[in-house]
């Protein structure tokens, strides 16, 4: 690593730490209903998006009817995707003349969006037309971020409140995390990829002549506003195949910075609006700072393996498989924040990562996607970590666990529990299924622990609402599509509804007073121990399947040994 | 019985009668309450029915043989543990039967006696008892006053008093009437007496899972789920390698060692402990003396924030003391604290007594003896509220010495002619609003001075209070006395507020208060009109001594009638929560270190290629000597930890009365990080023995 990197690298955690605060009290001023400067600007979109939905705003509503209204709106999402591309031939919109999608994969593709996922097992640009991109993908990228807001928000308000049923207002949350966050903050860095030369048409593909003479088919497309909101709704989902490593998707490595920071943005800036939320800025910090410690601790080793030597390279760093405008450091950070905050947007192929780098992407979305996370899902995400944790450890002050003056009892524990199982039964069960079977092994590249862990990460992809891939296996099958499909309808919604449960059930509960008694959830010692259950409880589950994946080969590659 | 049961630890009777229950405890029905410890059971039967097919087949795997052992020893081990704690309670609860004769009650009907057996009384029936009798059944003095031998549940052989009507009209079935005779409306319906209930609580019979219990299981269970699927997924990502290293499917992980690793994930540790906790904290509270009507009480002991304490008995000494003597102008302090100790010396008062003492402790004044004084003794009385000694000198004059409340004095000086002057009531006002009561002492029309009375704060229940307030617990003083007084003494003592003219309904007012502010309070009550409060109150403590109401409403009883008892069970309520979470943070942690045994012995020969061992042997910390004896290890340890904790589970952890981030910073250091360093050497230390 250079100075230069890592001058990089603390100006980016800098800012990020620097910017929580300003978004986070922007974010709790738009959910909390308390003015703010957007209001004049958009307030007549919010009242008339309620006037066309039919939603009178003040009305809320108690967790089961959240959560009704909740799926029935992602269920509606859903069925529209899918027949967008099922349909495509015959809507407008599809210069390159695309033909309609197959049901497997529209159903992959539908369900992958639907749950802020975004794993394509197709390639974009050859695949879906400008319509199914625009009207279909990028919308649910909205939404679905907006979903996942929504979500926590109603989670926060059951912490916070005491003896009520109520938890608000779904399309209310929906509306104003989609018009007061997200698009304005997309619409801000749309322009601002422009600027650096990514690009933003309806043309047709281009031919063009290469050097050497050969015929080249250049996509083109709306790419800088898909980027944009891909990035900041952790969606992941590139316009194009190779996403932000793409050229046309992220320019310059300032593009690159401003990609990777829109991606933690939010999610981080969450964790302060979470603290002013419960009523003590403290608890949004300990939460961020538990994540960032997970953060750097993964980026740090992601870095050791990538820059330490190897017998097969010697001493020259990988860079297969990297972008040379990137460099290694910026493209590892990206494979560490990507896989974090369950984006799934990559600038390298986490294929070509070093054993240990692809593990630390695959462990930080096996944990559940709890390091910042997707927007909102991350943050809830913890929160059912923080159960778990102030359960266990909470006994030990003396009391029935507590959290936040909230008693922890058998629903809670119950509803957590659930939470923590749903995405690991995907991972384990389809990705035990895809290892002993010939439809799984079937679309793998590689042989060997290598071949494991490209399964693993797609599971683990898939589960975790990430989207990222080990690029070399070949999803596009029958097979993958309905478990991905499958897996990542139980990760996201095997999630939040357990989680909007606990938010119904802690809304009724009493808050008991702070006292010398009480079990902190806001010092240092409460950061450690919730790293701990994480580790512990999050890396437990995998550590048999790893030790055959990425650490084997691990041990493999430094005895000279690839595949 | 005696009360202060101490069973020790481990007897050899309860130990003997422990391993026969923990095999009749193999029963399913009884095994599957308990969903960890079942899973380890389903697992010993399928490797038992593996190695007898093996033995049949002909290749009989003593490896099989020993993990198949030592997972019935982990099932065997957790039934152990309950049984032991459960066979503690049976030893109390036999005791407490042999206290149990078959009494015949004196029935009355009409005005006629007759003769039954006392489990035929029902609710309602009138008993007579008279001194020599045994109290048939729960019940309530509706006449008469008797003095009650209660030792059969209290233990303590002081008779105490039971009389119609007031606090102390609650007998109990089985204590025995001394002297005199009262009627007894009986109360409770055969075999639901509260000795009936003693029994049933102490021997676990209808013991039922807590809130807390009941979620911490749900907790385990989810963890068993887990690791379940991570063992249940395993011979397929097994398989994968196999086959990429070259090697033959058959190499596949044996059920047996899948097992033995499951049974190593999940945590079977507490699973196997945590009925053993929660009898013993009931245990531990029969003790203290204390009986809880179910366990869910003694867990809300623990969550209790506020306790209502009466001051009186709890945070004073029952009794006024006097401390200072303050004479009028012109008397001289002797002149005065003699008169005072005079108009005492037949006073049977704790207050009169400690005039006398005080008097001869600081002026050498002695006590006399009122006859050889040719004196007459003035008792208290409710019309004149005073006392005092009509004493005759040497020169022949009766002399009057009174004293008495301020205003009972200053009409008792009127009326004899006499003058009561400014300074003294300067003086009583003062002593008033030090918290302290002033007793005005006169002679015939002269005013003497005033004796300072005090309420006396027990010794070390400021330094208690301090503890409690470091635990995040609120005391308050509960008082009859007047705001004044209630003030000096709260501040005395050092509680953090206090309720002074507190009548019952003030009591139930502050305790909903409290709850709808999200505290939990406790608070101790003997009175028919403290019930309501007692119900209200999450731990609600009667005394033993108090009415039958008040015994009904609360959810906990303390034989001893001692106040101060409310802290600690406040204290056992937390103790029991701590083992709890102390022993299921210990449980997990040990996991860590039984995956770094387990994982590079089972992963051997992958990718060895043409070397000995694979590359996963690398994982291979703690230098275990062979596969077969790491996967053993770990699975003997794990057996091994369950027996090793049980005096812990019954004793329960050290408690100390810190602060919830300086216990937590303890247990965390000793229970979580201990739990994953000492398996490390357990394990080791065991593979080295199975390798010598």
């Amino acid at each position: 690593m250079t100075t230069q990197d890592v001058i990089q690298l603390l100006v980016f955690f800098a800012l990020l730490i620097g910017l929580t605060p300003v978004l986070g009290n922007y974010m709790f001023k738009v959910f909390t209903g308390k003015k703010h400067f957007m209001m004049p600007v958009l307030g007549w979109l919010e009242r008339l998006t309620y006037k066309f939905i039919g939603v009178k705003p003040d009305e809320e509503t108690n967790w089961k009817s959240y959560t009704f209204g909740l799926l029935m709106f992602n269920l509606i999402g859903f069925i529209f995707v899918f027949l967008l591309q099922m349909l495509q031939a015959y809507l407008p919109m599809n210069p390159a003349h695309l033909s309609n999608v197959s049901w497997h994969s529209a159903f992959n593709t539908a369900s992958s969006f639907v749950t802020n996922t975004n794993w394509q097992g197709y390639a974009g640009e050859t695949t879906l037309s400008y319509l199914v991109q625009m009207i279909g993908l990028a919308v649910q990228n909205f939404v679905s971020a907006a979903t996942g807001v929504a979500v926590l928000i109603a989670l926060v308000r059951g912490i916070s409140r005491k003896t009520t049923d109520k938890i608000g207002n779904f399309w209310v949350d929906l509306t104003r995390s989609t018009l007061y966050v997200l698009l304005p903050l997309s619409i801000l860095l749309a322009i601002a990829l422009v600027g650096q030369g990514a690009i933003q048409n309806f043309k047709h593909f281009e031919t063009v002549q290469t050097i050497q003479g050969a015929q080249q088919v250049i996509p083109m497309g709306p790419v800088a506003s898909q980027e944009a909101i891909k990035q900041l709704g952790t969606n992941g989902g590139g316009f194009l195949n190779a996403n932000d490593a793409h050229p046309f998707e992220s320019p310059t490595p300032f593009s690159n910075l401003l990609v990777m920071f829109a991606l933690l943005i939010i999610p981080a800036a969450l964790t302060f609006t979470y603290g002013k939320m419960v009523g003590s800025t403290r608890q949004g910090w300990a939460i961020f700072s538990a994540m960032m410690i997970l953060l750097l601790a993964g980026l740090s080793i992601s870095l050791y393996a990538e820059y330490s030597s190897n017998p097969i390279f010697g001493h020259l760093h990988l860079m297969e498989g990297k972008e040379t405008r990137f460099g290694i450091t910026n493209s590892v950070l990206f494979s560490v924040i990507t896989t974090d905050v369950s984006c799934g947007a990559v600038n390298c192929m986490h294929d070509s990562l070093t054993p240990l780098s692809g593990m630390v992407a695959m462990i930080n979305m096996m944990l559940g996607e709890v390091i910042f996370g997707g927007v909102g899902a991350g943050l809830y995400g913890m929160v059912i970590f923080i159960i778990l944790t102030v359960f266990i450890a909470g006994l030990m002050v003396g009391r029935t666990p507590e959290y936040l003056g909230k008693k922890i009892n058998a629903f809670e524990v119950k509803m957590a529990i659930i939470a923590m199982l749903a995405p690991n039964l995907v991972i384990l069960l389809f990705a035990a299924w895809a290892s002993a079977s010939t439809v799984g092994l079937s679309s793998l590249n590689n042989a060997g622990p290598h071949g494991l862990s490209e399964i693993l990460y797609a599971f683990s992809s898939a589960a975790g609402n990430n989207g990222s891939a080990f690029a070399g296996l070949n999803a596009n099958t029958v097979f993958y599509n309905l478990t991905l499909g499958f897996g990542m309808l139980v990760g996201r919604f095997g999630v939040i509804i357990p989680v909007l449960a606990i938010a119904g059930s802690m809304a009724e509960k009493k808050i008991t007073p702070m006292s010398g008694g009480t079990f902190r959830t806001d010092n240092s010692l409460f950061i450690v121990l919730l790293i701990g259950v994480i580790l512990i409880v999050g890396g437990l589950t995998h550590f048999p399947a790893l030790s055959l994946g990425p650490i084997v080969e691990h041990y493999l590659m430094n005895m000279g040994i690839t595949f | 019985m005696s009360t202060k049961i101490k069973t020790s630890l481990f007897n050899k009777k309860i130990l003997l009668q422990a391993t026969k229950d923990s095999i009749t405890k193999l029963n399913p029905a009884i095994q599957i309450k308990n969903p960890v410890i079942f899973l380890v059971a389903i697992g010993s039967v399928l490797t038992t029915i593996i190695v007898i097919t093996g033995i049949f087949q002909g290749n009989f795997s003593s490896f099989n043989l020993q993990i198949c052992i030592w997972l019935w020893f982990t099932v065997l081990f957790a039934n152990f543990a309950e049984a032991v704690a459960e066979g503690r309670g049976k030893a109390q609860a036999d005791s407490l039967r042999k206290n149990r004769i078959e009494t015949k009650a004196r029935k009355l009907v009409g005005k006629q006696e007759v003769l039954t057996i006392a489990t035929d009384l029902k609710k309602g029936d009138i008993v007579v008892c008279e001194a020599g009798d045994v109290i048939p059944s729960d019940g309530e003095v509706i006449e008469g006053i008797a003095s009650v031998d209660e030792s059969a549940i209290t233990g303590e052989s002081a008779p105490v008093i039971r009389e119609s009507g007031g606090d102390r009209s609650a007998v109990t079935g089985g204590t025995k009437v001394i002297s005199d005779r009262i009627l007894i409306r009986i109360t409770t319906e055969p075999g639901s007496t509260f000795m009936d209930r003693m029994i049933a609580l102490v021997e676990g019979a209808k013991r039922q899972k807590t809130p807390n219990e009941i979620a911490l299981t749900i907790l385990l269970a989810g963890l068993s789920i887990i690791f379940l699927l991570a063992v249940v997924t395993l011979p397929a990502f097994f398989g994968y390698s196999l086959t990429a290293s070259g090697l033959p499917q058959s190499h596949n992980l044996t059920i047996p060692v899948l097992i033995a690793l499951l049974v190593c994930l999940i945590p079977t540790t507490i699973g196997g402990l945590l009925s053993a906790i929660g009898i013993s904290g009931m245990d531990r509270l029969i003790q203290r003396n204390v009986i809880a009507t179910s366990g869910r009480a003694i867990e809300a002991a623990g969550d209790v924030d506020v306790l209502l304490l009466d001051k009186t008995g709890t945070i004073t000494l029952g009794n006024r003391m006097a401390t200072d003597f303050i004479p009028a102008e012109g008397i001289s302090v002797e002149e005065l604290a003699n008169a005072a100790q005079l108009s005492s010396l037949s006073d049977e008062t704790p207050e009169g007594r400690s005039i006398v003492v005080l008097a001869k402790e600081k002026f050498n004044i002695r006590g006399r003896e009122v006859q050889q004084l040719n004196a007459t003794f003035i008792p208290f009385s409710a019309q004149t509220r005073i006392s005092g000694v009509d004493i005759k000198t040497e020169d022949g004059i009766l002399h009057h010495i009174r004293k008495g409340a301020a205003d009972s004095i200053l009409s008792f000086v009127n009326n004899n002619n006499g003058f009561y002057p400014q300074s003294i009531k300067n003086i009583v006002s003062d002593i008033a609003r030090q918290g302290a009561t002033p007793l005005v002492v006169a002679e015939d029309n002269r005013v003497l001075g005033v004796v300072h009375l005090k309420d006396i704060v027990k010794g070390g229940i400021k330094q208690r209070f301090a503890e409690l307030r470091k635990m995040g617990i609120k005391t308050v003083m509960i008082t009859g006395d007047n705001p004044l007084t209630a003030a000096a003494i709260a501040a005395e003592a050092g509680v953090d507020d206090f309720m002074a003219e507190a009548t019952p309904e003030d009591k139930l007012r502050r305790i909903r208060e409290e709850q709808a502010n999200g505290h939990l309070v406790g608070m101790i009550g003997d009175g028919t009109n403290d019930a309501p409060a007692l119900a209200q109150a999450d731990v609600g403590l009667a005394m033993n001594t108090g009415t039958q109401a008040a015994r009904e409403a609360g959810n906990m009883v303390d034989l001893d009638s001692n106040p101060t008892k409310l802290i600690e069970v406040v204290e056992v309520g937390k103790q029991l929560l701590i083992t709890r979470g102390s022993l299921t943070t210990f449980s997990i942690a040990n996991d860590v270190a039984k995956y770094f045994a387990i994982i590079p012995a089972i992963a051997v020969s992958l990718y060895a290629g043409t070397n000995p061992t694979g590359p996963l042997s690398a994982l291979n910390i703690m230098r275990l000597g062979s596969p077969q004896s790491a996967i053993l290890s770990a699975v003997i340890f794990n057996a091994l930890v369950i027996i090793a904790l049980i005096p812990l589970a019954l004793r329960g952890v050290k408690y100390r009365p810190v602060s919830a981030s300086k216990a937590l910073f303890r247990n965390l250091m000793i229970y979580g990080v201990g739990g994953i360093i000492i398996p490390f050497i357990g394990i080791k230390l065991i593979d080295m023995l199975i390798n010598l």
